[in-house]
């Protein structure tokens, strides 16, 4: 048991209790927005915590080597990068597929632009045919 | 930022090709080396199109230190928001206001604009939902008071402030 | 070494929660969701059962794994919003 072994150990139990705080945002919250919010980002950071744990663990130990961290840095920075864009994928499916926000929600900017915008694609649409006819 | 010149783009993915060999590697023996060099000269050649407009222009010396002094102050954000998450799920009355504001970004690059985008969806408590142009779509967990004007351009400036332009200082300079 | 043992359980335990919302949640993307979770936490599981087998080679597993349940995720959700 030396300071790297105790260092790791304290990073995966944190890593460990991020994980358990994804799990609860999932069951607590009431809508799919909500429930991403507090779930997937719990995650990467548990996952930091837990993978480079194990990284700075295993150089405390006899069979560790410099490989292990490198390798488990890689694996935490490839979950860092991925994660945001998983659960942007996921969000914007849940939008376009019309599951409607929380009733608490405050407001909801994106159907104001996605809206305007229809409504301008509407009226530039309507002018050509007309000035087709015309002619 | 105008397209660099083919060699310096070639380089540029050789030498991001090698890096990303080493760390996967994680050995120092002079046979991986030498292999690892040959296949990212390979591999480079192929894909050095669409890996990169900005060519060796990328690796300034001022970028790289922003770009390694953007990690602990990232890091800090994302513990930091991470921390005021757990109390929202672990208080027993669950203080959530959500709702999905707009943003704006002074960022002119798509990678900046990708880099800005992840960072706002793992800071918690905010999720890109959207990316038009300039315009960020945001899902936000707890909308504060100054935010929740009606009036337009209000609204805008108080979410600005509050959720891209922290990041904003930093990825102004590494991405442009 | 003992404490691994204490950390299996913690995420088997926390695994098994998210299991819930897989089969309650009433919406598909929220299925999604509880398999996203469990599929990043899965990695961190694999990344200790390299420690625990004293094995670097489930290392690399985990990476793979990774990559794969990234692609899987994205996949899916490219579906659900009509665009595949």
């Amino acid at each position: 048991m030396n300071a790297l072994t105790a260092l790791g150990e304290v990073l995966v139990l944190i890593g460990t209790f991020f994980y358990f705080l994804s799990a609860l945002g999932l069951i607590r919250m009431p809508d799919v927005y909500n429930r991403m919010q507090t779930s997937t980002k719990s995650a990467t950071l548990g996952s930091l915590g837990v993978i480079i744990g194990v990284g700075i663990w295993a150089l405390g130990t006899d069979f560790g080597s410099a490989a292990w961290l490198t390798k488990t840095v890689v694996i935490a920075v490839f979950l860092l990068l991925t994660n945001p864009i998983s659960a942007h994928a996921l969000i914007r499916a849940a939008y376009k597929s019309g599951i409607p926000l929380w009733e608490g929600s405050v407001m909801d900017k994106y159907r104001e632009h996605i809206e305007a915008k229809a409504k301008a694609l509407e009226a530039a649409e309507s002018e050509t045919p007309e000035e087709g006819g015309e002619e | 930022m105008g397209e660099a010149s083919k060699i310096s783009r070639y380089l540029y993915t050789v030498i991001v090709l090698f890096l990303i060999w080493l760390l996967l590697t994680a050995s120092l023996d002079p046979q991986e080396l030498g292999f690892g060099l040959i296949l990212s000269l390979i591999v480079a050649a192929f894909t050095y199109e669409i890996f990169s407009t900005g060519g060796l222009a990328n690796l300034h010396p001022k970028r790289i230190a922003y770009a390694i002094a953007y990690v602990p102050y990232f890091l800090w954000a994302m513990i930091m928001a991470n921390l005021d998450v757990a109390y929202r799920v672990l208080h027993p009355r669950r203080p959530i206001r959500p709702g999905i504001v707009h943003c704006k970004t002074v960022l002119k690059s798509d990678v900046g604009k990708l880099a800005l985008a992840n960072s706002i969806t793992l800071t918690p408590g905010t999720i890109t939902l959207d990316v038009d142009d300039e315009n960020y779509f945001i899902h936000w967990i707890w909308v504060p008071d100054e935010a929740m004007t009606e009036e337009e351009g209000e609204h805008v400036k108080a979410a600005s402030a509050n959720i891209t332009q922290p990041f904003e200082k930093f990825l102004k300079v590494i991405f442009g | 070494m003992i404490g691994i043992n204490v950390y299996l359980a913690l995420i088997a335990i926390a695994t098994l929660l998210s299991m819930y919302r897989v089969f309650r949640g009433p919406t598909t993307v929220d299925r999604l969701v509880a398999v996203d979770i469990m599929t990043t936490i899965t990695a961190g599981l694999m990344v200790l059962f390299a420690l625990y087998y004293e094995r670097m080679i489930f290392l690399d597993v985990a990476l793979v794994y990774a990559i794969l349940a990234f692609g899987g995720v994205i996949a899916f959700a490219r579906y659900m919003e009509g665009g595949l």
